[in-house]
């Protein structure tokens, strides 16, 4: 054995874990999320055990899983549609021909509805074999939700865009981080008020917190709460804006210093 | 004097497809372009000839909308490039190496992509005709992720023809395919573009390919143009009978002491 090979291709890797930004995140930032959202779920356990259950717990959790799932999924099908492009080296033929910036985001919009919808009715269907879990005794609560849920994906799809535009290829692990970033501050798995105050506080700001109180809300109590749903849709409407100025910002920013040829050149 | 004083008027005659004016990209102070200008006309095949580092592909890359110019006007049939971008990219295409199709597409439905992206109906008929034009009617059903550079390169040249551009812009379009194959593609490029009555603009590093095609050759050294002139009247100015002596002449010389 021969350790200078092994220090070669120790050093190789090396190299490009520390030139890149995406990957010093996607290092720290997985166990520094996970330790987030384990201690939030030790924690409402717990809670929940202790009070008694006044609520199917199995429900809870399954419609929970079932819906961020499909918010994970809807950003990761348009992050995917694009960065094919870029693995393919294909990038550059797209942007010298005449798409336009929203014809681009409105096909990926398209795919990642058929693929949305394709995934929703099978993993249902699935839940529904498994635990006779009905996903539709969340009633017309499921029309709003699973609209929110697929347009912030959307949201923070282009977001993945605009930073693979600025990052490079190297970026693309952002397309599966993104969403699991969010995750333990998006309350999905327990209620909000178990977050200390601070947190409270910075997750009003996450449409996908007020999504899933909502259905939480609409599970134990019967009722659909309006106000979930105006905030999870009025905050959607200001992502979706400062999405597109975002990417719109890193592709001029891209085209000034030349970064758009160095997706298939990295 | 009779075929020289046609030929100037006929140049005369030519619409201006592309202008290009005082074109400068800057990278940290450093001029990858710096301040050129020059005309491509009707039916004109011009070659931007140069070293590494020239400043070649970034022109080009300028020319596509894919990098901003530092400053400086780039006009295609008299309009403004960055005004109407979308109007102006549907009348041009390119090919260049590093710029490969979709890997796990077949070419057919590599070229009807492309064709939908340039807005162009009847898609089929079009792609069927490319396929049989660049050779690849036999490989049509093939993953594009099987096929050799010089496949490869056969199809970036049918999807370049897929919107009958007016303006035709090729980086190195033969740079990885053998002699043969090279010289039937140039002819192939030639005979399409006249049918169209476009321009190309033509970047190689093959001295031969580029006197063989070229109405005019336009010499980049250290982002600046330092020769621009028919090939014949090259050879005349710097006194070289092979092409590709006068480019290791320029590439040698510091900039403003051409001849």
């Amino acid at each position: 054995m021969n350790c200078r090979h092994i220090l070669g291709i120790f050093y190789r890797n090396i190299i490009l874990i520390r030139r890149s930004v995406p990957k010093l995140f996607g290092l720290f930032g997985f166990i520094t999320v996970e330790l987030f959202l384990w201690g939030f779920i030790t924690i409402w356990v717990q809670t929940f055990a202790n009070n008694g259950a006044n609520a199917d717990f199995i429900l809870l959790i399954l419609s929970a899983f079932i819906f961020w799932s499909m918010f994970a999924l809807s950003q990761r099908a348009f992050s995917i549609s694009f960065l094919e492009e870029v693995w393919s080296r294909n990038v550059i033929n797209l942007f010298a021909s005449p798409v336009k910036l929203s014809e681009l985001v409105l096909g990926y919009v398209l795919v990642g509805v058929a693929q949305a919808v394709l995934a929703f009715f099978y993993i249902t269907a699935l839940a529904l074999l498994l635990y006779t879990f009905d996903v539709w005794e969340l009633g017309l609560y499921i029309i709003p939700f699973f609209m929110n849920v697929l347009i912030f994906g959307w949201v923070l799809g282009v977001v993945t865009i605009g930073l693979v535009v600025r990052f490079g290829p190297s970026a693309d692990i952002l397309a599966f981080f993104i969403p699991f970033f969010l995750l333990p501050f998006s309350a999905v798995y327990y209620p909000v008020h178990i977050f200390p105050p601070w947190l409270q506080r910075i997750s009003v700001v996450l449409p996908t917190r007020h999504m899933f109180e909502g259905m939480r809300t609409t599970l134990i109590e019967g009722v659909i709460p309006l106000h979930d749903v105006f905030w999870a849709t009025i905050l959607n409407a200001i992502f979706v804006v400062l999405a597109f100025l975002f990417l719109y910002l890193m592709l001029r920013l891209a085209r000034n210093r030349g970064y758009l040829s160095r997706l298939v050149q990295d | 004097m009779q075929i020289l004083l046609f030929s100037i008027i006929s140049t005369l005659l030519m619409t201006t497809i592309l202008r290009v004016k005082g074109l400068t990209k800057r990278y940290n102070g450093f001029a990858a372009v710096d301040r050129i200008s020059f005309e491509v006309k009707e039916g004109e095949i011009v070659s931007l000839l140069g070293p590494n580092g020239a400043g070649k592909t970034t022109t080009v890359q300028m020319l596509l909308t894919l990098v901003s110019p530092t400053s400086g006007d780039i006009e295609v049939f008299g309009k403004d490039l960055n005004e109407h971008r979308e109007e102006l990219l549907s009348m041009m295409n390119f090919t260049a190496p590093y710029s490969l199709l979709p890997y796990n597409l077949n070419p057919r439905e590599a070229l009807t992509v492309f064709s939908l992206l340039y807005g162009m109906r009847d898609t089929k008929a079009k792609v069927e005709f490319l396929l049989q034009e660049f050779d690849l009617t036999r490989l049509a059903d093939k993953r594009i992720g099987r096929f050799s550079s010089g496949e490869q390169m056969r199809l970036g040249l049918a999807k370049a023809f897929v919107n009958n551009p007016k303006l035709l812009l090729l980086d190195e379009p033969t740079a990885s395919i053998d002699p043969t194959t090279a010289r039937e593609l140039r002819a192939k490029i030639l005979e399409l573009i006249r049918q169209s009555n476009g321009a190309v603009l033509w970047t190689s590093h093959n001295m031969r390919e580029i006197e063989t095609v070229s109405d005019r050759i336009i010499f980049l050294s250290r982002g600046q143009i330092v020769a621009d002139d028919t090939p014949q009247g090259l050879k005349q100015r710097f006194g070289q009978e092979d092409l590709e002596e006068i480019f290791i002449t320029i590439a040698r010389e510091p900039l403003g002491s051409s001849p």
